[in-house]
C-alpha cells in the first residue's frame, strides 16, 4: 500500500532539539517509505533519541490503538468459539469459557455447508446484492451528470442539500417513512380504499421485497453517493470540452468522450468496494424487516448470524458462518482489486 | 430594494461559454422537471410525516389515515410526549449518548490522527497497519457481542459508545487533512517550545475547523441514528434510546408510548399523529444540523479518498 509514502515528502522534519543525521535519515524515510534503515551516510537515528522526539505522538496514538486492540483484535481471535462447542456457561466469564470449551475442529463449518437455511441466505443475500449492483449503482452517476449540468449556483446547491438529507435518516426512519407510503396503512392504501381496491401493502409482500429494499436503498443513500461523482467531475478541465466542441462534439457526444472517461477511475474504485462488501447488504435495513415480511425473503447473512448467534444462542455457529462470511470478503475484495488492476484501473490501492 | 437584486442576480444563470450551444426548451424542462421530482420524492415524504403530527385527531379520523393538505394545526402531541414520559426519557438518553459519545469519539480519533500525521516517526508504520487492517476483515457480531457482555458492558451506556467509537475511516480523513497542513507552520511553534498537544489545540486544530465539522457530523449522525447495539445489550426497557422507542411504536405496532395510552383510547389524542411527533423528533436534529455541515462535505470526503 502506497500510504505511508511519498504523500509529503517534508512531513517529518524533525524538532530543533535533533541534530542533523535525524533530519537526513528521517527525510530519507519519508521519501522512500520502505527503504531499510540506517543505509544512509547519516547512520542511524538512535532509537533514544528517536524515543525522545516522538514520545508525544506515540502517546497520542494509544488511546486510538488501545481501543482497537480491545474491540476488534481481540473479538477477532474471539472467533476461535468457531471451532469449538462453546459454552458460555461452562466457566465463570464468557471469556474464560473459551479456554474450557471442547474443541470440534471444522464440525461447525461442515454444518453450515449442509444447512438448507443458510443456503437460503446465501442465496437472498446474492440475489440482493446483485440487484442492488444493476438498480443502484448508476443512479449516483446519473444525478451527479444531472445536477453537474446546472449552472445556476443557487439552484445547484439546494438541489444538492435536499438530496444529501435523506443519508442522514436512520434506517428506521427511513423504513417508517416507506411504511407511511407503501404499508398496509400507508398513504398509496389509504387513497386505494378510498376509491373501493383493498389490501394495498407492499411492506410484507415477499414476492416484491427485493424491489422495495433497493428503492429504499436507492431513496437513502442514491444522492449521498453523489458527492464523489461531482468532485471528479468538478476536476475535469473545460479545455477537454472547448476542444471537443470546437471539434464539432455536440453535447451528447460530449459527455460520453469527455466526461464519462473522467468518472472511470472513481466508478472502478467504487466497484471495487462494493464487490468486496458483496456479502454485507444492509443488514439493520433487513433486520428491521425480518419481522413484517419474514424470514424467508429478508434472511440475509449478516442477519443469519444474529439469528443463530444472538436470538438462539448458538454462537460457535454463528461464529463459523461469520467467519467464513468474512474470510470470502476480504478474498472479493482482493480479486475485485486484481481485477480492476488488469483492466488498467487503480483500485482500491496500488501494488 | 437591494436585498432584491442581489437575490435576482443569485438566481440568474452565470454566462455560457461561448463554445457551448444554447440550451434547448425541452432540455430545459425536462432536466428542471426531473430535477425537481428528486427533490419531491425526498422531502414529498417528509411533508406528510411533519403535517400529519401537527394536525388535530379530528382531522386524522376524518382524513382515514395520513395528512397531505393541513386543516388546522395543533401541537398537542408534541406537548405530550415532551411532558415527561417514555418519549422524554428516550430522547434525553439519545441526546446524552449522542454527546458524549460524539465528544470521546472526536478526542480518540483527533488525537490518534494527529499522532500518525507524520511518517517517519517511532513505530508509525506498525501502528499505521495496526489500525488499517481493521478495514479489511471485521471483527464479527458474535464475538464482539461476548466480548461486550464478559466486560461487563451489558446494561450501562458504555455498550451503546465504547464497542463502536471509533471508525478507522474517519481517522484516516483527519490524517489525511492534517497531513496537508504547511509543516512550516507547527515546526516554528516546535521552535518555541510548543508540546505536540500545544500545537495540536492552538494551530492544527483551528485550521482543520471545517474537517472537524464534518467528521463530528458523521460520528453525531451515526450515534443518534443508532439502534442495534441497544437492542441486544440493553434489557431495561427505560434505557432505550429513541430510535428504539420508535421501532417499538411503529414496527412492532404499539399504539402509543407508554402513560400515553390512556389518552389514546378515550379519544383524546390521535395514536398516528404521536407516532409521526416522535418521528419528526428523531429527525429534527440530522435533518437541521446537516445542512449547517454541508459545504465542507466534499473536502471532507475527498482529502479521505485521495490519500487514505
Amino acid at each position: 500500500m502506497s500510504l505511508t509514502t511519498g504523500s509529503r515528502p517534508d512531513g517529518t522534519r524533525p524538532p530543533a532539539a535533533v541534530e542533523e543525521p535525524a533530519a537526513a535519515v528521517a527525510a530519507a524515510e519519508a521519501t522512500k517509505g520502505r527503504a531499510p534503515r540506517g543505509t544512509g551516510k547519516a547512520g542511524k537515528v538512535p532509537f533514544r533519541v528517536r524515543w525522545h522526539r516522538d514520545r508525544a505522538l506515540i502517546l497520542m496514538t494509544l488511546p486510538l490503538i488501545a481501543l482497537l486492540l480491545v474491540f476488534h483484535y481481540v473479538p477477532l481471535l474471539g472467533n476461535v468459539i468457531a471451532f469449538q462447542e462453546y459454552d458460555p456457561y461452562i466457566a465463570g466469564n464468557g471469556i474464560t469459557a473459551i479456554f474450557h470449551s471442547p474443541w470440534v475442529g471444522l464440525d461447525q463449518v461442515v454444518r453450515m455447508v449442509e444447512d438448507p437455511l443458510f443456503w437460503d441466505a446465501t442465496q437472498n443475500t446474492l440475489l440482493l446484492f446483485v440487484i442492488q449492483l444493476a438498480l443502484f449503482f448508476p443512479v449516483p452517476i446519473a444525478l451527479a451528470l444531472l445536477i453537474n449540468s446546472v449552472i445556476r449556483p443557487r439552484v445547484r446547491a439546494v438541489a444538492q442539500a435536499i438530496m444529501y438529507l435523506p443519508h442522514f435518516f436512520s434506517w428506521v426512519l427511513v423504513i417508517t417513512v416507506f411504511q407511511q407510503i407503501f404499508g398496509g396503512a400507508g398513504i398509496i392504501a389509504q387513497t386505494l380504499e378510498n376509491h373501493g381496491v383493498s389490501g394495498f401493502d407492499l411492506m410484507t409482500d415477499a414476492d416484491l421485497f427485493k424491489w422495495l429494499v433497493t428503492a429504499e436503498a436507492v431513496w437513502k443513500d442514491a444522492g449521498w453517493g453523489i458527492i464523489v461523482f461531482l468532485a471528479a467531475l468538478a476536476a475535469v478541465s473545460t479545455d477537454l470540452y472547448e476542444a471537443a466542441a470546437m471539434d464539432g462534439a455536440g453535447r451528447w457526444r460530449r459527455m460520453w468522450h469527455v466526461t464519462l472517461p473522467a468518472l472511470r477511475p472513481v466508478i472502478a474504485l467504487l466497484l471495487v468496494l462494493r464487490v468486496g462488501d458483496a456479502l454485507s447488504v444492509g443488514f439493520e435495513q433487513f433486520l428491521l424487516q425480518r419481522d413484517a415480511v419474514g424470514a424467508g425473503a429478508a434472511e440475509v447473512l449478516d442477519t443469519y448470524v444474529w439469528n443463530m448467534g444472538i436470538q438462539n444462542g448458538d454462537f460457535s455457529y454463528a461464529a463459523a458462518v461469520g467467519l467464513v462470511k468474512g474470510i470470502i470478503g476480504v478474498a472479493l475484495v482482493l480479486g475485485a482489486n486484481k481485477f480492476a488492476h488488469l483492466l488498467g484501473e487503480q483500485g482500491v490501492y496500488k501494488k | 430594494m437591494s436585498l432584491n437584486t442581489t437575490l435576482i442576480r443569485s438566481l440568474k444563470a452565470p454566462p455560457r461559454p461561448v463554445w457551448e450551444e444554447p440550451p434547448s426548451k425541452a432540455g430545459l424542462t425536462a432536466k428542471g422537471g426531473l430535477l425537481l421530482l428528486c427533490c419531491l420524492g425526498v422531502l414529498g415524504p417528509l411533508w406528510i410525516v411533519v403535517v400529519t403530527s401537527l394536525s388535530p385527531k379530528p382531522v386524522i379520523d376524518q382524513v382515514g389515515g395520513l395528512v397531505v393538505i393541513p386543516r388546522g394545526i395543533t401541537f398537542i402531541n408534541y406537548t405530550e410526549l415532551l411532558s415527561g414520559g417514555q418519549v422524554s426519557r428516550a430522547i434525553m438518553v439519545s441526546v446524552g449518548v449522542t454527546f458524549f459519545g460524539t465528544l470521546f469519539s472526536m478526542a480518540v480519533s483527533v488525537l490518534g490522527a494527529y499522532g500518525l500525521s507524520r511518517p517517519g516517526s517511532l513505530g508509525h508504520r506498525y501502528f499505521l497497519m495496526t489500525i488499517m487492517a481493521t478495514m479489511f476483515f471485521g471483527a464479527g457480531l458474535i464475538p464482539t457481542y461476548l466480548l461486550v457482555q464478559a466486560l461487563g458492558l451489558t446494561d450501562t451506556y458504555l455498550s451503546l459508545i465504547l464497542p463502536s467509537a471509533v471508525s478507522v475511516f474517519n481517522v484516516l480523513v483527519l490524517r489525511a487533512f492534517f497531513m496537508g497542513i504547511s509543516p512550516e507552520l507547527t515546526e516554528s511553534a516546535r521552535i518555541d517550545g510548543a508540546s505536540e498537544l500545544r500545537i495540536l489545540l492552538t494551530i492544527i486544530m483551528p485550521l482543520s475547523r471545517a474537517v472537524i465539522a464534518v467528521i463530528s457530523l458523521f460520528y453525531a449522525v451515526g450515534y443518534w441514528s443508532a439502534w442495534f447495539n441497544a437492542s441486544i445489550y440493553l434489557s431495561d426497557q427505560e434505557m432505550l434510546p429513541l430510535q428504539n422507542v420508535l421501532i417499538q411504536l411503529v414496527q412492532k405496532g404499539t399504539e402509543a408510548p407508554t402513560g400515553l395510552q390512556q389518552a389514546v383510547h378515550t379519544g383524546e389524542l390521535s395514536s398516528l399523529g404521536l407516532q409521526m411527533a416522535v418521528m419528526v423528533l428523531a429527525l429534527i436534529p440530522v435533518a437541521v444540523a446537516s445542512p449547517f455541515v454541508q459545504r465542507h462535505f466534499k473536502k471532507g470526503m475527498l482529502t479521505g479518498a485521495i490519500k487514505g
